[in-house]
């Protein structure tokens, strides 16, 4: 043994650092949870516990109707985002390099590279023109847009998932002369099904939160939750901004453990 | 022989791109594509009121970097593009640096946890990492502000008399910036860590090296991958944020992101936009090759 007490592990100052990187990353989350039950109306001074901004959240029809066209967006994008990466995923893995491989792999990832403010103009451009061309302003352009960058957020998940599963179960079911179909329905599917689920529901969490593209491809009153908060905070805030926080945080937070649960059954 | 195995890769061929089409048609409707038409608008002429006139001109581009005087017409510099140009490249790199100066020990301290706790310390770095960007700002932004939490108590303390403003400066860009993106960093450095052999670490101290001379020669050229990836990371979507600095810069503190909407809006210059969204790309995508280089390095030095 070395020394009594010399740990090769410890570098000094090290648990230190890490420890204010927790309480930095938390504290005003934990501050903006604290104040949306303010009784009061600023979101720094404590006025004592009440749901009135929850309340009045519900109540606010601005929200009531961002909530439902963030609900309706993310939930196509997500249908939409993840069935076409299914497809994609099945197209793209276990096999031998193809011809135009990169070239179809950059596009898929292109969504992770380019920058978002890069894509919601461009959104913006073509969108415009076909906005004019056609006369139709409804919620499709954010729902394609939306669909767009969810792509590569199913896609990688279901992919690792694919790649990690055994190849010998479809052989076998197809030495016993199951159909190509059914082989993916029978035997394929129900093994890639937590993939499917944790990509959908990255792709529900990312497109609800979405900010840049959605306010660039919007029409005039499509405001989308986060859209929506991002114009209050022009204004003099209130704690209401909190309480829809509050709420969309503890989305994410169900959503991430509930990803982290489904791949981690995996292994 | 020959012949079966071609119509069956022919067949297998067909059926891939089959697969790949609703993908492709999305992406490319509502990714490449208006990206390319974003690249051809540059080269247009404003119209008066937004939009385009369909008129060639290479005038957005020059207005990338120069203007016109107003007076004599000459070239000149455009000092209000270089300052926002440069604003945009020293604040992403000097956020690159806090995240590493934070993120280095964080991953570090949650790689030499025991194994059962560390998922729990990465759940803890996970969480922020998929709550919504706009929500974390606003948390960071309630605390700084001149009303929000960090004057109130200090001022209900008598510490200080008047709020130190510390919203709307390059200060506070940084700040929300690192904020939102620190996970990032954590991530692949931790994924570096993790598969670090610590027989390594014990071998240097076994040869009398000081605890920075292990830092230093052990274990930063092993994890150097992970540091290199978190730093692309943290650097990419800073030269590209428009949502932090526009919450934490106020108006006077413009990113090129800023900048870029600005011409979509009160600026309706949609052409100098187009120009200026692609060479942010060009920025990026120079980030991105660089970091494809140090990576493919690395992995022939040590394959």
């Amino acid at each position: 043994m070395a020394k009594r007490g010399f740990d090769i592990r410890k570098l000094r100052g090290f648990s230190g650092i890490a420890m204010t990187c927790f309480v930095m990353l938390y504290m005003p989350i934990v501050l903006l949870v604290v104040y949306s039950f303010n009784a009061g109306t600023s979101i720094a001074i404590w006025e004592g516990f009440s749901w009135r901004w929850y309340v009045s959240a519900w109540d606010n029809e601005m929200v009531q109707e961002a909530t439902v066209r963030s609900l309706i967006i993310a939930l196509s994008a997500a249908a939409i985002a993840t069935t076409a990466a299914v497809l994609a995923a099945l197209a793209t893995t276990r096999n031998r390099k193809f011809r135009g491989q990169t070239a179809i792999f950059a596009l898929i990832h292109q969504p992770l590279m380019v920058p978002e403010i890069v894509t919601a103009v461009a959104l913006l451009i073509f969108f415009a023109t076909i906005k004019v061309a056609t006369g139709y302003t409804g919620l499709m352009y954010l729902i394609i847009a939306h669909s767009a960058f969810c792509i590569p957020f199913a896609y990688l998940p279901i992919r690792a998932r694919l790649q990690g599963m055994d190849l010998s179960l479809e052989q076998a079911a197809a030495d016993l002369y199951a159909t190509p179909f059914q082989v993916f329905r029978r035997v394929t599917l129900p093994q890639l099904w937590p993939g499917i689920l944790a990509g959908a529901m990255l792709a529900f969490v990312i497109s609800l939160d979405d900010v840049v593209i959605t306010e660039f491809v919007k029409s005039a009153g499509q405001d989308t939750l986060p859209t929506y908060m991002l114009g209050q905070l022009r204004r003099v805030v209130t704690p209401e901004i909190n309480a829809i926080s509050t709420v969309l945080l503890m989305i994410s937070v169900l959503m991430v453990i509930a990803y982290t649960l489904l791949s981690r059954t995996k292994r | 022989m020959a012949e079966l195995s071609n119509t069956i890769s022919q067949r297998a061929a067909r059926n891939r791109w089959l697969l790949l089409t609703p993908a492709l048609i999305i992406l490319i409707f509502a990714a490449s594509g208006p990206l390319l038409i974003t690249l051809f608008y540059s080269f247009l002429t404003p119209g008066d009121y937004g939009g385009v006139e369909w008129e060639f001109s290479t005038d957005a581009w020059f207005g990338v970097l120069m203007q016109r005087d107003i007076f004599d017409d000459t070239l000149g510099w455009s000092d209000a593009h270089l300052s926002i140009l440069w604003r945009s490249v020293k604040l992403s790199v000097l956020t690159t640096i806090a995240c590493l100066f934070f993120g280095f020990p964080t991953a570090y301290f949650i790689a030499t946890r025991p194994k059962k706790q560390r998922e729990f310390w990465m759940l803890l770095i996970i969480i922020p990492f998929w709550t919504n960007l706009l929500i974390r700002t606003f948390a960071i932004l309630e605390l700084i502000r001149n009303e929000g939490t960090i004057n109130s108590v200090l001022m209900g303390l008598g510490i200080i008399d008047e709020p130190i403003q510390m919203l709307f400066t390059e200060f506070s860009i940084i700040l929300g910036m690192v904020y939102v993106y620190l996970p990032l960093m954590v991530l692949p450095i931790y994924a570096s860590l993790e598969r670090l052999d610590f027989r390594l670490v014990e071998a240097g101290y076994d040869l009398y090296a000081t605890r920075f001379n292990v830092l230093r020669r052990v274990i930063l050229p092993l994890v150097k991958p992970g540091v290199i990836a978190g730093s692309i990371l943290v650097l990419v979507p800073s030269l590209g944020a428009y949502v932090t600095p526009r919450v934490m810069g106020g108006g006077n503190q413009l990113m090129l992101g800023n900048l870029i909407e600005l011409q979509f809006g009160q600026g309706r210059n949609w052409p100098l936009g187009a120009a200026l969204s692609i060479t942010l790309l060009a920025i990026v995508m120079v980030a991105l090759l660089a970091y494809v280089r140090a990576a493919g390095n690395e992995e022939v030095k040590h394959g």
